[in-house]
């Protein structure tokens, strides 16, 4: 357990991370092609999800809506270091997560607004989405629950005796799950290839992370069960990176599990309905200005002697994609009447979802 | 281009607000994400923030102003390098419906489909057994159906408590581990939800798992992973998201282990679209549809019973035995009345039809063999033959599967009833423990003659 980051005994929420763990050393800083592509990745979810805000507000969008404003740097920094044939589970604030994964904006946007066009053709929504092409899969509406669900995946790796490992993402609130425990006990007990990824950014809901989770440290969790953990400054896109490599290769090389806690932030409520009162708007301020991933990530591009047209000519292409993405979820009709009965169950003989029965 | 500002909504219900406070002036520069206004409905106030960078152009709603409708423009934002006097005149504020994009659900009245989806695809034709019969019990028959397939498909894998060193806390799966090993006959610690839910997982990463439950009362611990991510997540995902799995495992009463473990399960699962349930009583059948469990595409439920394992039947001997899921079968032909029966109580309503051959009465008696999807047609041409109807199952009365096959059989073969359609089921008790009580809870053959002779009483030879 040489690696578990003993962690104060009280964390305040809103507190700035620490850039313990991860913190990456300027003198090996990722290739500049990387740090503009990370650059890019996190501007896109960035202006997605306010779009999708805003969709939301005009009542485009319905239902329940999650956006991941804010986390940007967890989802961007692990995906900018995963390799092919991995795969990514995910709960119900993925939109950044399928951007990141290469999912279509269109398919994404499409699918918030319950169009034909959509990844689920309209009928999962904000909390549910798959691709198999991406290897993303969901985008689970019930919290916990996608966590046996990466174990499995996982499994199907070892199983095949594939190089690959299981990206299962997870908040602060479903740390508390029973069913992430027998995850983390099976995960342990044969040594499955899954990372677990606790987006920790400070709040269940409206509860604070100090009032619903008992101990030192969410990357503690995995303690009894022998799982390595470490935390991490979320907000900083190349720590999260810089961990994200090292946890990866313990898990590909075959010695088991991996808890990664990221300590990140979002600047919006719980979901849109959430005015957000359990914390001053000063808390989420001093965030945004002292702690912005995609701010950071500036910074550094600047002292790489990335010119100003550059980004600039990145916000454009972003911001055209989000325009397209919006078009498209406005256009795309609705779903079919007969989509009503379509997908329950697969046929017989025929073919599956993932080929041939 | 000026863009304009909408009054917005900030939760599924919400129709209009309050324009509390406005947080920035006309000509104020913002950047996307700061706080411009504070909004307030019926519920909390909340904070509007800007969608884009720019400089405010006007303030089109006064602060204070209420009933303002979701959509409606509440400010003007301009782009670098605009005027002020480039903004259009306020259109009347909280005035008219604002036009929301989408097209109107205009479509929904138009679906024209039966409220149950009935059967998914063409069900595939009873097979005939060609070559020779062994007489095998139904354990060994489940043991040799996952073993067949676990040779013909490495995606094959048994996992649950006991399987592999124990040899299945039934002995059903006895032999497997020594054949095919601990990469896939796994023992699991006892974490239901934590092992349906890896199974899912793994079902999604295109192996096919076979989960034994020890019984299905610890199901009910895994219940979720079952119903929200096996059953649901192909219609969620419009179709990419298959889940080839069977959970499999006793269920309803054994023998005197009461009320945590005596429960049927059929009517709870079946309830649910996007499963299929079988319930086999004979060990052909339980072979031949443990097989197609395994290879249908679908998460399948295969509810067993113990105190069936331990009864031999003739199973035939081909290797490609295989029962089409979606298929009832007449175990007994008659014409006074049909009794629909599965699992155990397809035995006890061939002894009841027994002794109602001595009374005169000749009673068809149907195995369903799956609960889901129902075979309805094979029990309507039953009722028209017969014009009568007795359900029986071992679960509870209330929105069991006797009360769905009651619906069914009024809706497509009311005018051939000649009598009210009649359920045998277990109490509408939890299963007591002292052994005269769990026998008055369970339905017994008597209680079928019963049910049978008062539903022919006054209707026979009319």
């Amino acid at each position: 357990m040489a690696e578990t980051v003993k962690a104060t005994r009280k964390r305040k929420p809103g507190r700035p991370p620490k850039a313990a763990a991860g913190a990456t050393a300027a003198n090996d800083l990722p290739a500049r092609d990387d740090l503009v592509a990370m650059y890019r990745d996190m501007l896109l979810i960035r202006r997605f999800e306010e779009k999708a805000g805003q969709l939301y507000g005009m009542g485009q969008i319905g239902g329940f809506c999650h956006l991941y404003i804010g986390q940007e740097a967890v989802v961007v920094g692990l995906q900018s270091v995963s390799k092919p044939g991995d795969t990514v589970v995910t709960s119900y604030r993925d939109h950044g997560h399928m951007l990141a994964c290469g999912m279509d904006a269109d398919g994404v946007m499409a699918e918030l607004t319950g169009r034909e066009g959509g990844y689920s053709r309209g009928k999962g929504g904000s909390m549910h989405m798959f691709s198999r092409e991406k290897n993303f899969f969901g985008g689970h509406g019930i919290v916990g629950a996608q966590v046996p669900i990466g174990c499995g995946l996982a499994f199907s790796h070892k199983y095949r005796d594939e190089a690959n490992v299981c990206l299962t993402y997870l908040g602060d609130g479903a740390v508390n799950q029973g069913q992430v425990y027998e995850s983390f006990n099976m995960a342990a007990l044969w040594d499955l290839p899954v990372l677990f990824v606790i987006e920790n950014n400070q709040y269940g809901m409206g509860t604070a992370v100090t009032r619903a989770a008992a101990g030192r440290s969410l990357a503690d969790r995995g303690a009894a069960y022998g799982i390595p953990g470490r935390q991490v400054d979320g907000m900083d896109v190349l720590a999260v990176r810089t961990a994200g490599a090292e946890a990866l290769d313990h898990c590909r090389s075959g010695k088991g599990p991996y808890i990664l806690e990221m300590k990140t932030y979002r600047y919006r409520g719980h979901s849109m309905s959430d005015p957000a009162k359990y914390r001053t708007r000063e808390e989420v301020d001093a965030m945004r200005k002292q702690h912005d991933p995609i701010d950071q990530l500036r910074d550094v591009l600047h002292k790489q002697d990335v010119t100003d047209d550059t980004l600039k000519g990145i916000d454009a292409d972003v911001k055209a994609i989000v325009l397209r993405a919006t078009e498209f979820a406005q256009t795309s009709p609705e779903p079919d009447p007969s989509e009503l009965f379509t997908d329950i169950l697969l046929p017989v003989g025929g073919r599956t979802a993932a080929g041939e029965v | 281009m000026a863009i304009e500002i909408l009054m917005p909504a900030l939760s599924p219900t919400m129709e209009e607000g309050t324009l509390a406070k406005w947080l920035v002036d006309e000509g104020a520069e913002v950047r996307s994400g700061d706080v411009i206004a504070e909004i307030e409905t019926d519920k909390a106030t909340m904070e509007v923030e800007a969608l884009d960078d720019g400089t405010i152009g006007r303030l089109l709603v006064a602060a204070g102003t209420e009933g303002v409708k979701v959509n409606v423009p509440i400010a003007v934002l301009l782009e670098e390098g605009e005027a002020a006097g480039a903004v259009p005149a306020p259109a009347a504020a909280a005035s008219g419906e604002a036009p929301v994009a989408g097209a109107a659900p205009a479509a929904e009245a138009a679906v024209a489909a039966p409220p149950v989806v009935a059967m998914a695809e063409t069900v595939t034709a009873e097979p005939v057994a060609t070559g020779a019969m062994a007489e095998i019990t139904v354990r060994e028959a489940l043991r040799d159906a996952m073993a067949e397939e676990m040779r013909s498909d490495d995606r094959v894998f048994v996992m649950g408590e006991e399987v592999a060193e124990y040899q299945g806390a039934y002995k059903v799966t006895q032999g497997l581990l020594a054949e095919f090993g601990d990469r896939r006959v796994i023992d699991t610690p006892i974490t239901e939800q934590g092992f349906a839910g890896l199974g899912v997982g793994a079902a999604f990463g295109d192996l096919r798992p076979v989960i034994e439950f020890m019984t299905f009362n610890f199901a009910m611990q895994a219940i979720d992973q079952i119903i929200n991510s096996a059953a649901k997540t192909l219609y969620m995902s419009g179709g990419q998201m298959g889940c080839p799995i069977v959970f499999r495992g006793p269920n309803g009463a054994a023998s005197r282990v009461a009320a945590q473990h005596s429960q049927c399960y059929a009517s709870w699962y079946a309830h649910c679209p996007g499963l299929k349930v079988v319930s086999p009583w004979s060990a052909a059948d339980a072979k031949g549809l443990l097989k197609a469990a395994i290879r249908d595409p679908n998460p399948v439920i295969f509810l067993e019973n113990e105190v069936m394992y331990g009864q031999s039947f003739d199973v035939p001997t081909d290797d490609d035995w295989v029962v089409p899921i979606g298929r009832a079968n007449i175990v007994r032909e008659g014409s006074d009345v049909t009794i629909t029966a599965f699992s155990i109580m397809v035995g006890r309503a061939l002894e009841a039809a027994d002794k109602l051959a001595e009374q005169g009465i000749s009673a068809e008696v149907i195995d369903l063999r799956t609960i889901r999807p129902l075979d309805t047609e094979t029990i309507v041409n039953s009722v028209k033959k017969t014009s009568r109807l007795i359900t029986c199952e071992e679960g509870f009365p209330f929105a069991g599967v006797g009360s769905e096959i009651a619906m069914q059989v009024m809706e497509q073969a009311f005018d051939w009833l000649d009598a009210p359609v009649a359920r045998v089921t277990g109490k509408d008790v939890p299963m007591p423990y002292a052994a005269n009580l769990e026998s008055m809870a369970l339905p017994q053959i008597d209680d079928i003659v019963a049910t049978a002779l008062a539903t022919c009483e006054g209707f026979r030879g009319a």
